[in-house]
């Protein structure tokens, strides 16, 4: 984790806001050079609205804004983050408020991704739990030595709650605001003490969301709501197949509909400008344009899963091995095999892609977008744009939705927003929005990727082998996440299935990467959303052939201690559930995975209608160490579990025999909806472990918890993902 | 061409085209950003407004087939089912990205100023087009069943 975990206060900045002066107490990480307050700020004070290198801010007004470093797209970052300096600050949840954070990777980058501004793998908590506490405990520590020195009394009898700094012998009390600016003035305690777990007043409490309201009202602020002067809207014709490039096009009748202002050419397709969003979107359906296939993927996605199904015959580059694999599969007692197709997803997030982008008076720009990897994005638009990257302001914006699908290691989206911007000359504000098909047919999908497994179990009734063998495509070769890729194995292809939490003495995993034109990504809970089913199915059905307990017989496996809190997951599911016996014509599934540091387990009741696994009810387990925002947790858990249980009863996405993507929108990219989602019962377990995160950890155990259940009901795991395609076949 | 129409209790007109569908007119010409476009074809509800008190999907709607009449959106939504389903949306904390929530209030909003004790059935049905993808559905139910009982329902 070094050496992003260890920051120090070191800088103070004054700033004269709207509401007044503030302390901006900023934390600088170590190895870094130091802030760049003084240079930005200059030598005199400016109007600026915001501390570009600070965490915190106390404003006159005494409102408290805490500057979140990862983007706010539903996961709950503006409220836990804002917790934790709440809590040190000791501050009333009632003058707390959140925004992002501008994007400048020396301040606010993620330990978790090697110090690049970006959020993603569920690590906003875990990499922000002491740099936000520490960010508050300063801040407190500056503000109690300023009503010290202001009422002359010793610091230490000086004490503060609920955003109340009150000298007990003196009777005198104030608020932050009254000594933010003799505060500022100060130099941060290079080691602020932070709170024991005793005296927390709001972490494990739960406190209402900063955002709720503002997206009760419409209110909030996304990037499709962003309107400039002047600002043209671009929707972009792209290609229908993976590879395929421009031939030639024709806009003339694009550029007969009234209110398309410019055609363009751009390097993945062609931009129709409107001066409103229905000029565009007519302009583009009037566009005629001939493409070339001869690079393309050409190949139905039928023909690239048999591909990836014989190639999964063969054993890959090593993931994972120990004992002797081939004698103990050769001598077990009873054996199973497994094959398992997990179709291309769409991450379909409610906002589709979008970003505004503005030349600035000094001859940078401005943009506006939801960025998951500021780190990327940020010096790919400078490039398109040829400037420097201190010449480009990037707003992160609230997004509608993400799982992964605006994290682009290749920042392709970000680019194409650039492009538009400087094809239509680079001076004129530009909305660059997809709509759904683009969001749909565009590609960057959850890989097709097959699963081979062969289990043996000895005449003991012991599991005595497990071989997995995975063929999939990485979507992180020639990105700056390349790292994870080693010796041919990526990864995100095989987490989750390169060590499993079953002690089995004969082990083997391996994996294939077999790339082609489709774009690929991570999609949310990345290699777990695969991994997880097949481990989860086989050792279900493994410990069945060996007349095991799918509960006991789990937990009797889970033999090494660092599998101990998943095994206490998984007890505290089951208990939840009361059992495993479901009433008539229901049956109960369960499933435990941990992924991201996060410890997961899930039981779902189960019945069958009309050919389709009905869930009524899953019970829930989490650990992820300190339950910051509890009820932040829960929702995580109840959306990741209707996250999960959409995909893998409805979804995929195929391409047919030319290679074009069949599916265009919601009418046949099905999504859950209200009538399908079960009744859910969260539990988080108590712990005094450091916070992991709960973005994507509810999504893994959904799927096979449910096809264990749909097993005992119809004697077969779903194998050929989506559950729909092969109960109804 | 100019389409003259009521939105949130104002007459307002638009010059375009009279094939625009109303989600456009709303955002581009009168700033109503609190309406959003998820899919366009009327499958997500993530751009319902309420047109002559009834929910409907303004991304289908073409503005010419609406002069006259009277739309509300979330940023003029008003009364004792509106409160009670705000009151109810923050005390279950139910958006998550929020980028579908303005559909799902405008969608129980409507519901429970027909039916204002409804069952679960009542509330699958009735928002049955309101995908959310972060699948805050749980809550949602929590919420309109507690809005209907705050209205006494």
């Amino acid at each position: 984790m070094a050496p992003y975990d260890t920051p120090v206060a070191s800088r103070r900045a004054f700033l004269a806001g709207a509401g007044g002066l503030v302390i901006a107490v900023t934390l600088p990480f170590k190895t870094r050079a130091q802030s760049g307050a003084a240079a930005v700020l200059g030598g005199e004070a400016t109007a600026a609205t915001y501390a570009p290198n600070a965490f915190v801010r106390i404003g006159a007004d005494n409102l408290v804004t805490v500057l979140i470093k990862h983007i706010e797209f539903g996961q709950g970052p503006f409220t836990g983050l804002a917790t934790l300096v709440a809590e040190e600050l000791d501050a009333d949840w009632s003058q707390i408020r959140a925004e992002h954070s501008p994007s400048d990777a020396s301040i606010y980058g993620n330990a978790a991704f090697g110090g690049m501004q970006g959020t993603g793998g569920s690590t906003a908590m875990a990499a922000s739990y002491m740099v936000m506490r520490q960010a508050g405990a300063a801040a407190r520590a500056m503000l109690v030595s300023a009503a010290a020195t202001a009422w002359g009394v010793p610091a230490s009898e000086v004490t503060v709650s609920k955003g109340v700094i009150s000298h007990a012998a003196s009777g005198r009390s104030g608020k932050f605001g009254e000594f933010a600016e003799a505060a500022a003035g100060l130099t941060p305690p290079a080691e602020p003490k932070l709170k024991t777990p005793d005296k927390f007043v709001y972490i494990g409490k739960t406190v209402p969301k900063l955002d709720t309201v503002a997206k009760s009202t419409g209110e909030a602020v996304f990037t499709l709501d962003v309107y400039r002067e002047g600002m043209l809207t671009a929707v972009v014709a792209h290609p229908r197949k993976f590879g395929a490039s421009i031939a030639s096009f024709d806009d003339a009748a694009a550029r007969a509909v009234p209110g398309v202002v410019d055609v363009k050419k751009i390097s993945d397709g062609v931009a129709v400008y409107g001066r409103n969003s229905y000029a565009a979107l007519k302009g583009r359906k009037a566009l005629k344009v001939t493409w070339s296939d001869s690079a393309a993927e050409t190949r139905s996605s039928d023909a690239i899963a048999q591909e990836r199904i014989d190639k999964a015959k063969q054993r890959g580059a090593l993931a994972g091995e120990s004992g002797a694999i081939d004698d103990a599969l050769a001598s077990a007692a009873t054996t199973l095999e497994a094959e398992y197709v997990f179709p291309y997803l769409a991450h379909a997030p409610m906002e589709p892609l979008d970003a505004v982008i503005e030349r600035s008076a000094d001859g940078g720009v401005e943009v506006w977008m939801g960025s998951q990897i500021q780190s990327g994005d940020h010096p790919t638009i400078a490039g398109v744009c040829g400037i420097e990257p201190a010449k480009v302001k990037l707003n992160t914006m609230l997004a509608g939705g993400s799982f992964g699908r605006r994290a682009q290691p290749t920042s392709q989206f970000a680019k194409e927003a650039a492009e538009v911007f400087m094809a239509a000359g680079g001076q004129t504000s530009v909305k660059l929005m997809w709509t759904r098909e683009d969001d749909i047919q565009g590609g960057f999908y959850r890989p097709l990727t097959v699963h081979r497994l062969r289990g043996g179990v000895n005449e003991a009734g012991e599991i005595v082998a497990w071989e997995q063998v995975i063929a999939g495509q990485s979507f992180l070769a020639g990105s700056p996440f390349e790292g994870m890729v080693q010796n041919g194995v990526d990864a995100t292809m095989v987490e989750g299935a390169a060590a499993i939490p079953y002690h089995v003495p004969n082990f083997h995993c391996s994996a294939h990467i077999i790339n082609n034109p489709v774009t690929t990504l991570w999609w949310r809970s990345v290699g777990h959303t695969h991994t997880g089913y097949a481990v989860e199915t086989f050792i279900d059905e493994l410990l069945e052939k060996a007349g095991k307990d799918p509960v006991e017989g789990r937990l009797a496996l889970m033999t090494d201690p660092k599998h101990a809190r998943l095994a206490g997951a998984l007890r505290k599911a089951a208990a939840m559930a009361g059992g495993m016996n479901a009433p008539q014509a229901r049956a109960r599934g369960v499933a435990a995975v941990e992924s991201f540091g996060s410890f997961v387990a899930q039981v779902a009741e189960v019945s069958m209608e009309n050919g389709l696994p009905r869930v009524h009810k899953v019970w829930c387990a989490i650990d992820c160490g300190v339950a910051v925002n509890p009820e932040v947790i829960k929702a995580q858990m109840e959306g990741g579990i209707g996250y999960g249980l959409g995909a893998i009863l409805f979804n995929e996405l195929t391409l047919d025999d030319g290679g074009s993507v069949t599916q265009s929108n919601f009418h046949d990219y099905r999504s859950l909806r209200i009538g399908e989602m079960p009744e859910v019962e969260v539990e988080i377990i108590v712990s005094n472990e450091a916070p992991t995160g709960v973005g994507e950890p509810g999504v893994p155990p959904i799927g096979p918890a449910v096809a264990n259940a749909v097993r005992r009901l119809t004697g077969k795991t779903p194998q050929r993902l989506p559950m729909i395609k092969e109960l109804q076949a | 061409m100019a389409i003259t129409f009521e939105v949130n209790g104002e007459q307002r007109t638009a010059d375009v085209p009279e094939d625009t569908p109303l989600l456009w007119v709303l955002r581009d010409e009168l700033r109503l950003t609190g309406t959003k476009f998820g899919c366009g074809i009327a499958q997500c509800g993530a751009c319902t407004v309420h047109l002559n008190g009834q929910p409907r999907r303004s991304c289908i709607t073409p503005v010419g087939s609406i002069e006259g009449q009277q739309v509300t959106t979330i940023e003029g939504l008003k009364g004792p089912e509106a409160d009670a389903v705000r009151a109810a949306w923050a005390q279950f904390d139910a958006p998550q990205c929020g980028y579908c929530q303005s559909g799902q209030i405008m969608t129980a909003t409507a519901l429970l100023e027909r039916t204002p004790n409804p069952t679960d059935e009542d509330i699958n049905q009735a928002l049955a087009g309101n995908i959310c993808r972060c699948a805050t559905y749980v809550r949602i139910r929590k919420a309109v069943k507690a809005a209907g009982e705050t209205l006494g329902g």
